[in-house]
């Protein structure tokens, strides 16, 4: 292992969106490849969390294995992000916190248009849904804050330029917005 | 004519008897954050954003009388902080989702939201469920993004002439209702070309097919600060307003 | 019930309407009437009253949804409301909510499916002396015990008519324990006015200024300014009875308006006489109705001695009258300029001052508002002149003041004390055994610990509407505060959003933190940040106030909290 920082990421309930937005840094990848460690993350596919400087999180927790995804993130790095509008407010998946949990299973797996051989599955091996979607700062402290659906490449970047740097991460007015 | 002035942060602002501190700031090119306020309305104060601090003393700019040797006190990181609570505390309160929503963009909320560098709120979010009303032909009633700031309530009485909205329910429980048998929209007088029906601040009242006219970049509050397109709007309407008075 | 009569809904409501008249301000009266009889207002009638008032519908249903003693939803034929003030708490409120709600098959917040009953709470009742109360359609049950509550129930079961309950269930007793200057005077009808008319109006302005009294409501003005300033006010004059009373622990009002009423219309009488005003309100509380017709009675005793209605004492032009009007569950029309528009009947939310009532009160007229307590000592102040309150009391405080205590001490009720009593003389006279700390002015008022105890009662120390609240050393801090919270959020009237969120946010972190869902450091902050937005930003004294209870238990007892906080919480 190298020196360099640690950075690790995850998707909890998201769309990948801010995932995508971030490899929209483009060329810039190779001199981010250069300057951290990256941990954990679905872009590597690397599955175990180590110690890690920083966390980007994308998503908010919609399942208990979202739950424990994050409080893994929040026991092993020293500075957690919610990036992105779902991590924030909980974003579109929230949307579902309008219904009752058992009234969103019986409309898709049920009673909803198209659906064959209805049964709502119940595989141990699936996370269970919890009754709400939650914005992550209800369920473990967050340091920092990247709105956004997705925030563009240039705030991650600016983002984690500054962390990287150990300064404050100011977003430039130009790259702030929550859609 | 002017008679007298009173301060804001220091610059000397001239005000018309009978003018609000908020009125006579925006005259003067000087933005108070405000939501509820509108020019062609009657003053309200209830959002509280125009909270600034008048000799010393917390009162919003919307409903306090100018007077003349004011100290008045505005653009400061303390009053600052304390607006990006209230805004904080009303994204919390309500459901808004900007990523779906079709008046980002056009929205003073998210706009405020920007020029606050709010960036997330620390409050546990309430998600309420609240009813959404798609009766009427021409405009959505989604409550989810009411922050009752009643702008449609007084501009349906003061400038349409109707009744068409109201407050109900109390605390958090407060809900927008509609005047008729029905309480829905599609059975109230309300018209798409009601100043009410373009009034509100926030995309809780959207007349249909006209969202996207716009396309997002190029939409009022895009690249644009909320201050600098506040203060020409509402010095405009204010001027007119003035004028028809005369 | 709806069929009640054999009239139909909208007859019997033609019939309500016609005996109100068309005066827009009596909609509340209206929609008490018919809720009484329909244990809902139906939507469906909204119409029919709101175009008799010519208001728009909405605004009745706005009304309507605004009260809590109101409902669109239909109660029970006998709706149960127990007081959830944290005294009625101690008293073992959830377990006898608990059991009515097992007994009768009725869980809390519904409607049981036969109509029959429904359970629910309600703010203090104002009977924290001799609780746990309830609101059984409105009525008072005092001193809810396994006894009681066995009678109830069978008395719903069987369909007993309320007017048939034995008596003896609403019996309140006074409780007043220690009685000074103004409880003792007395006062033959007529008098104070006689002594008075006898003077003029400026020597009685004299005396009151001279007197000291400042009102006993909370904010403590100097009366003889305030009616000074109203009598100059130019135009027809109005004069308001504040008798609402809804700070939880208070209940002082609730024994002077049985023992005084006669010296309280007096005081009324009086404030008529110096600003003119021909037209008084009573404005009593909803949970007090118990009060109203003995009130309505004394009100007759004094129209037939020519205390009221025209020439009053003989003096020609001279001509005043006092209605009686409810309130319906709200704490928010305390505030003067709510109860104004309430009065008016609109949606009760403070208005924006100035102007103030004594210039532009109730429809834009001046209007003198006074608290019960203010308007008996003015009258005795008329009677016995000026050293009647100077004699005792402090300088900044003259005169005496009444409280009424509750919770753990051997003797709840009511006590009167000089202004500058501490709180130790206090709770020796109650019967207070080194308790855990006293609330002195309600929820709104400063929680204080024993090390404060030498402090005072005056408007310069600890002022108080009346409300002394007695904590004992097993009570849990952190679950007051949640109460407290919890009053606030209910009773914030929703108008401003620092208040109507912030209240609201408050209760949620204190639950939060209650069920270890919360790290300490960062709820505090954002209790800290609240309460800043929260007096800084309100609209009126009740947002400016509701974070009143949580700082001081973070100022003065921190351990509660960072305790419980860090236990369990967010993983950090
Ligand atoms: C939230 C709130 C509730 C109040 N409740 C009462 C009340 O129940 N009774 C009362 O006399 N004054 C109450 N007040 C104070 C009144 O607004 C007003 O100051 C008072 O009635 C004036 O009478 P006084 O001068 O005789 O005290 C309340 C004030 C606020 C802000
Ligand atoms: S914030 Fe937007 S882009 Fe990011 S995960 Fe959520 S939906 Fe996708
Ligand atoms: S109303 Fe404004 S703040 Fe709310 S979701 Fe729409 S754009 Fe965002
Ligand atoms: S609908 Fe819009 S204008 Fe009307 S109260 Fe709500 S936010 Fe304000
Ligand atoms: S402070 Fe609370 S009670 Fe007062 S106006 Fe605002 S919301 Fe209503
Ligand atoms: S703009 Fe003044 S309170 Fe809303």
């Amino acid at each position: 292992m190298s020196d360099r920082p640690c950075v690790a990421t995850t998707s909890l309930a998201g769309c990948f969106g801010c995932h995508m937005s971030f490899l929209d840094i483009d060329e810039r990848i190779v001199e981010l490849a250069e300057a951290i460690h990256l941990d954990r993350t679905p872009l590597t596919d690397i599955k175990q969390l180590h110690h890690c400087r920083i966390g980007l999180i994308e998503g908010g927790v919609g399942s208990e294995e979202n739950l424990q995804v994050l409080q893994e993130f929040r026991a092993r790095c020293e500075i957690v992000v919610a990036v992105g509008a779902c991590a924030i407010n909980g974003g579109i998946p929230a949307l579902r916190n309008h219904f009752e949990l058992r009234d969103c299973l019986r409309e898709v797996y049920l009673e909803g248009m198209g659906v064959d051989d209805p049964q709502i599955p119940d595989d141990p091996e699936l996370p269970r849904p919890l009754p709400r979607l939650r914005p992550i700062h209800e369920l473990v402290k967050v340091d920092y804050s990247l709105p956004g659906c997705p925030p563009p490449a240039e705030a991650i970047w600016k983002l984690l330029q500054d962390l990287l740097a150990g300064r404050e991460p100011v977003i430039p007015s130009e790259l702030l917005r929550y859609d | 004519m002017n008679d007298q002035a009173f301060t804001i942060d220091d610059h000397p602002v001239p005000f018309r008897r009978g003018e609000s501190i908020m009125e006579a700031a925006l005259l003067a090119g000087i933005y108070i954050p405000h939501l509820c306020f509108h020019p062609l309305l009657e003053p309200h104060g209830s959002c509280r954003l125009c909270t600034v601090e008048v000799n010393g003393k917390p009162l919003p700019a919307c409903t306090t009388p100018a007077a003349a040797g004011l100290e008045v006190t505005n653009d400061t990181e303390a009053l600052n902080q304390q607006r990006r609570t209230l805004l904080q505390l009303l994204f919390a309160e309500g459901n808004h989702c900007c990523p779906s929503c079709e008046k980002s963009g056009h929205c003073e909320l998210q706009a405020m939201g920007y020029w606050l560098k709010m960036l997330d709120s620390p409050f546990p979010y309430l998600f309420p469920r609240r009813a959404l009303d798609a009766s009427h032909p021409a405009v959505l009633l989604d409550r989810d993004r009411c922050i009752f700031c009643e702008r449609c309530v007084r501009a349906s009485r003061e400038l349409d002439g109707k009744e068409v909205f109201a407050l109900a329910g109390r605390g958090l429980n407060t809900r927008l209702i509609v005047n008729s048998p029905s309480g829905r929209l599609g059975d109230s007088d309300l018209e798409a070309s009601d100043h009410a029906a373009r009034i509100c601040p926030t995309g809780a009242l959207l007349v249909r097919g006209e969202g996207f006219r716009t396309p997002i970049g190029k939409r009022p509050f895009d690249g644009k600060s909320l201050s600098e397109t506040c203060l020409q709007r509402a010095a405009a309407l204010l001027k007119e307003g003035k004028e028809s008075e005369r | 019930m709806e069929k009640a009569g054999g009239s139909s809904p909208e007859e019997q409501v033609t019939g309500i309407l016609r005996r109100h008249g068309t005066d827009p301000s009596l909609l509340l009266p209206i929609l008490q009437e018919v809720q009484k009889r329909f244990h809902r207002v139906p939507p469906r009638l909204e119409d029919a009253i709101a175009a008799h008032l010519s208001l728009p519908r909405s605004h009745v249903e706005g009304v309507v949804d605004f009260y809590h003693f109101l409902s669109h939803e239909r109660r029970g034929e006998y709706d149960i409301l127990l007081s959830n003030c944290i005294i009625d708490r101690f008293h073992g409120q959830q377990a006898i909510q608990q059991r009515l709600a097992r007994e009768l098959d009725t869980p809390p917040g519904r409607v049981r499916g036969d109509g029959r009953v429904s359970i629910g709470e309600t703010s203090c009742t104002g009977l924290c002396d001799q609780g746990p109360a309830a609101l059984v359609n409105g009525r008072a049950v005092p001193a809810l015990d396994e006894h009681r509550v066995t009678q109830m129930v069978s008395l719903v079961e069987s369909g007993v008519p309320l007017e048939r309950w034995p008596e003896a269930m609403f019996r309140v007793d006074d409780n007043v324990c220690q009685p000074g200057p103004l409880l003792k005077s007395g006062l033959t009808p007529g008098e104070a006015l006689n002594a008075a008319l006898g003077g003029g109006p400026e020597n009685l302005l004299q005396q009151l200024e001279q007197s000291g009294l400042r009102g006993r409501g909370g904010a403590g003005f100097p009366t003889g300014m305030k009616w000074r300033l109203c009598r100059e006010a130019a135009g027809e004059h109005y004069l308001i009875c504040n008798a609402d009373e809804g700070e939880p622990g208070t209940f002082k009002d609730r024994e002077l308006l049985r023992l005084h009423a006669h010296a309280l219309f007096e005081g009324m009488t009086l404030g008529a006489w110096i600003t003119g005003a021909e037209k008084g309100f009573l404005y009593l509380r909803g949970e007090y109705r118990f009060l109203r017709e003995a009130l309505e009675r004394i009100l007759d005793e004094r129209r037939d001695c020519g205390l009221l209605g025209e020439s009053i004492c003989g003096v020609n032009g001279f001509r005043f009258d006092i209605t009686i009007r409810m309130g319906a569950g709200a704490y928010i029309c305390g505030e003067e300029s709510a109860l104004l528009e309430s009065l008016e009947g609109n949606r009760p939310r403070p208005r924006n001052r100035p102007p103030y009532p004594i210039t532009s009160g109730f429809r834009g007229k001046p209007t003198l508002v006074n608290n019960v307590e203010t308007f008996v000592a003015a009258a005795f102040v008329a009677l016995y002149g000026s050293s009647w309150l100077t004699s005792i009391g402090t300088d900044a405080s003259p005169g005496s003041k009444l409280i009424s205590i509750s919770g753990d001490c051997a003797r709840p009720g009511i006590y009167e004390f000089p202004f500058g009593t501490s709180v130790e003389e206090i709770l020796e006279a109650c019967g207070a055994d080194s308790p855990m700390g006293v609330q002195v002015g309600g929820p709104s008022g400063s929680y204080i610990t024993p090390q404060e105890f030498h402090r005072r009662l005056a408007f310069e120390d600890l002022s108080t509407g009346g409300s002394f609240m007695v904590f004992g050393r097993e009570r849990d801090l952190l679950e007051i505060v949640e109460n407290f919270t919890a009053f606030f959020a209910h009773e914030s009237c929703g108008f401003c959003t620092p208040c109507r969120v912030g209240t609201a946010m408050q209760n949620r972190l204190l639950k939060r933190i209650r069920n270890g869902e919360e790290t300490g450091a960062e709820a505090l902050e954002l209790l800290r940040q609240l309460r800043e937005t929260m007096i800084g930003a309100s609209h009126c004294g009740l947002g400016k106030s509701a974070s009143n209870p949580v700082f001081d238990m973070l100022e003065k007892e921190p351990r509660v909290l960072s305790a419980r906080a860090t236990s369990r919480g967010r993983v950090r």
